[in-house]
């Protein structure tokens, strides 16, 4: 992003520097000598650096001159067709409108199957899980690095006990379900199905996410357990798994929101995002997957942020982007692979502590974003997230803020409304310019997981992340409440978590250690072990851990033993 | 005689993985002319105190967003007095509530920095702190 104030040198330059292939008619010409050059010297343009959030730079106007080599054929299409840029599906929001699906979880497993049936009545119509860092990291709530931690960032689950309570009295054959796990997601995932067993849902027809991205930890969240390499082997053995037996269950969900925010640019998020969805597809080829038996059920998660229009460009690029990746790289034939689904989820670092209650207009615009970009569900944040985990109070506001958007503004009356406009049509092309230079640079690199080894995504994201705090500090970026525009306030009601949450945890672990076959954990754990160290797919071995009652450590800690753990080299 | 650089160990305790802070702080801080050594993640109270004596450091920055704060400070600070490590600053930057503050300011946390704050402001509070000898 620039550093340097525009302004009044635009009054002696008022034609901005010309893109190459920019050609403004005789009357565009005629506009900028006879109307914009008189009104810039009577009244200079603001001393401001027009750029989006992500400071990528704008222009003043765009016209059909910006859109010169852009065929609407070829690049637009109708909705419902390639190239997807429209909109995967051909009538949108006036068939069914997105799922608005609100994160939730926190304490024990009873606290968040409370605020789960709580959703649900208040119209929610999917789930959505947060999982507490014990549990993400692959510990159980007992475990000494897990002291501090139990229940405070998501629900607490060390073994299917626990799963038994969250899903308590919720039939998994009607609710889908999504579960934010990634490095342990093949073990919570046969958690899962085995309470939708227990319930006698069918597995053929259950559905929802689970999130098992594990590339975006090494590049962003850092919630890793293992090396990459069996890590990408785990998530592979959910792919095959549920081809097999899930049809409807999307195994992953390639997530650009936490890039995203751990500070990158929109087309950093958009780039590598897809990049990591590239190389699951590989994978899964080198697995012996074909392409449409298991890319029809990946899906995509990607950040709303304040940016409007740079946030709308980047999920109509990205739809764009994917169905040529697919068709062209991978020669895929099957429609259902073409079409990239997605989440968003309103952006968490967006939220400011000072003023919190100004979060629910930023969530609202930030989810109108998501909702004019095509979305097919959607999470909005709560005004205190910048403070702890959402209050029942402030969570309803947020569902309600999806609720108006869907039925008192209009925008689900038709589809794309933006679609053909020169401004939104000129930033998606640039956005997929700038994400496909990245896209190559990693091919070239070898891919992923190469270029994670080498810190390349990890170091573009600090620089970016570093670049916008200075701008903020500089104040060439206002956020308002915290840099501009400051007032004295009274401390909001948060909801906290206390330690009685570990210790019931502990108790209950204790409790089912008693109870439970040991010599039948110590059997299926071993089975695990042995076969972790050749190339069976590990799901049918994990299902058994699971159904014996070992614990989330204890499995985790089977595959430790075989796999190691993974320490990154830190880049600041 | 050259100017002793402010020694500074920026910390990441606790399981969360959200280094975004973290390192925005390292960056800021070493452009500030101090001198930074950065933990990576997962450090354990131990750990952190260890590495704060090996490297001499006259401040300790924890960056802690994930609720362990009344867990994670008290024990460390018990750990650097035990160790005779009484004149380290001890600064804490994330998501701490406000009810929260008072506990740890009196535990020996000099100051803690709350989402918002510029990075201008923490190399200030050093500065002020931590004359360069």
């Amino acid at each position: 992003m620039s550093n340097k104030p525009k302004g009044s040198t635009q009054t002696l330059t008022p034609v901005e520097p010309s893109v190459p292939h920019r050609k403004p008619s005789a009357k565009e010409l005629a506009w900028e000598k006879n109307t914009l050059q008189p009104s810039l010297e009577k009244s200079p343009e603001r001393d401001y650096d027009f750029t989006t959030t992500s400071g990528h730079p704008i222009r003043r106007l765009y016209s059909e001159a910006d859109l010169a080599g852009w065929d609407p054929e070829r690049d637009l299409g109708l909705p419902g067709g390639p190239p997807y840029t429209r909109g995967i599906h051909p009538t949108m929001y006036r068939t069914r409108l997105w799922t608005m699906r609100q994160f939730a979880g926190f304490g024990a497993a009873e606290d968040t199957n409370a605020r789960f049936r709580y959703l649900l009545s208040q119209g929610q119509t999917g789930l959505s899980t947060a999982f507490d860092l014990p549990t993400l990291m692959g510990y159980d709530a007992d475990h000494p690095l897990s002291e501090g931690e139990v229940g405070k960032c998501g629900v607490a689950i060390s073994s299917l006990a626990d799963m038994e309570v969250l899903f308590d009295k919720i039939p998994l054959s009607n609710v889908t379900t999504s579960m934010t796990i990634n490095s342990p997601a093949a073990v919570i995932w046969a958690m899962y199905l085995a309470v939708a067993e227990k319930q006698g849902a069918d597995w053929k027809k259950i559905s929802g996410t689970l999130q098992n991205d594990i590339l975006k930890e090494y590049i962003a969240q850092k919630e890793y357990i293992y090396p990459p390499g069996p890590s990408m082997r785990l998530v592979i053995d959910t792919f095959e798994f549920g081809v097999k037996n899930t049809p409807k269950f999307n195994p992953i969900s390639i997530s650009g929101y936490h890039i995203r925010e751990a500070g990158s640019t929109a087309i950093q998020e958009l780039a590598f995002t897809l990049r990591d969805g590239l190389e699951y597809v590989e994978w899964g080829m080198r697995r012996g997957l074909e392409v449409d038996e298991f890319v029809p059920q990946l899906s995509f998660f990607f950040n709303a942020h304040n940016d409007f229009f740079e946030e709308i460009a980047k999920y109509r690029a990205a739809r764009r982007i994917w169905h040529k990746a697919m068709v062209e790289r991978y020669k895929s034939k099957n429609p259902r692979s073409w079409a990239l689904r997605f989440h968003t989820q309103t952006a968490g670092c967006s939220l400011t502590a000072q003023q919190p209650y100004n979060n629910v207009v930023r969530t609202a615009i930030q989810a109108l974003a998501a909702v004019m970009g095509g979305t097919q569900s959607l999470h909005t944040n709560s005004l205190d997230e910048a403070w702890a985990l959402p209050t029942e109070f402030a969570a309803t506001i947020a569902l309600r803020t999806q609720q108006i958007i869907a039925h008192e503004t209009g925008v689900t009356n038709m589809v794309d409304p933006l679609g053909g406009s020169y401004f939104v049509e000129t930033l998606t092309n640039e956005v997929e310019h700038g994400a496909w230079d990245y896209i190559e640079k990693i091919d070239a690199m070898g891919g992923m997981v190469a270029a994670i080894e080498r810190g390349y995504p990890q170091r573009e994201i600090a620089e970016a992340s570093y670049r916008y705090q200075v701008a903020v500090d500089k104040k060439e970026k206002i956020i308002v409440g915290v840099n501009d525009f400051v007032s004295e306030e009274k401390p909001l009601e948060i909801l906290q978590i206390d330690e009685t949450v570990a210790h019931r945890q502990a108790e209950r672990l204790r409790k089912l250690r008693a109870d439970r076959s040991q010599a039948e954990v110590d059997r299926r754990l071993s089975a695990l072990r042995h076969a972790a160290k050749g190339t069976e797919n590990l799901m049918p071995f994990i299902f058994d851990a699971v159904k014996s009652y070992a614990t989330l450590g204890e499995i985790c800690d089977a595959m430790r033993d075989v796999f190691g753990t993974y320490e990154e080299v830190a880049i600041t | 005689m050259p100017e002793k650089k402010i020694r500074v160990l920026i910390a990441k305790p606790g399981l969360d993985g959200h280094d975004r802070g973290a390192k925005i702080i390292a960056r800021a801080l070493r452009d500030a002319g101090m001198e930074v050594i950065y933990t990576g993640l997962r450090q354990t109270p131990e750990m952190i105190a260890s590495a704060a004596i090996q490297e001499d450091v006259d401040v300790i920055g924890l960056s802690i967003l994930s609720g362990a704060h009344n867990t994670i400070c008290p024990q460390l600070m018990n750990l650097l007095r035990e160790k005779g490590m009484n004149d380290v600053t001890v600064l804490v930057g994330g998501i701490i509530p406000e009810a929260d503050i008072s506990a740890l300011k009196k535990s020996g946390i000099a100051e803690i920095f709350l989402p918002g704050t510029s990075t201008q402001d923490i190399v200030n509070f050093i500065h002020k702190r931590v004359p360069s000898a």
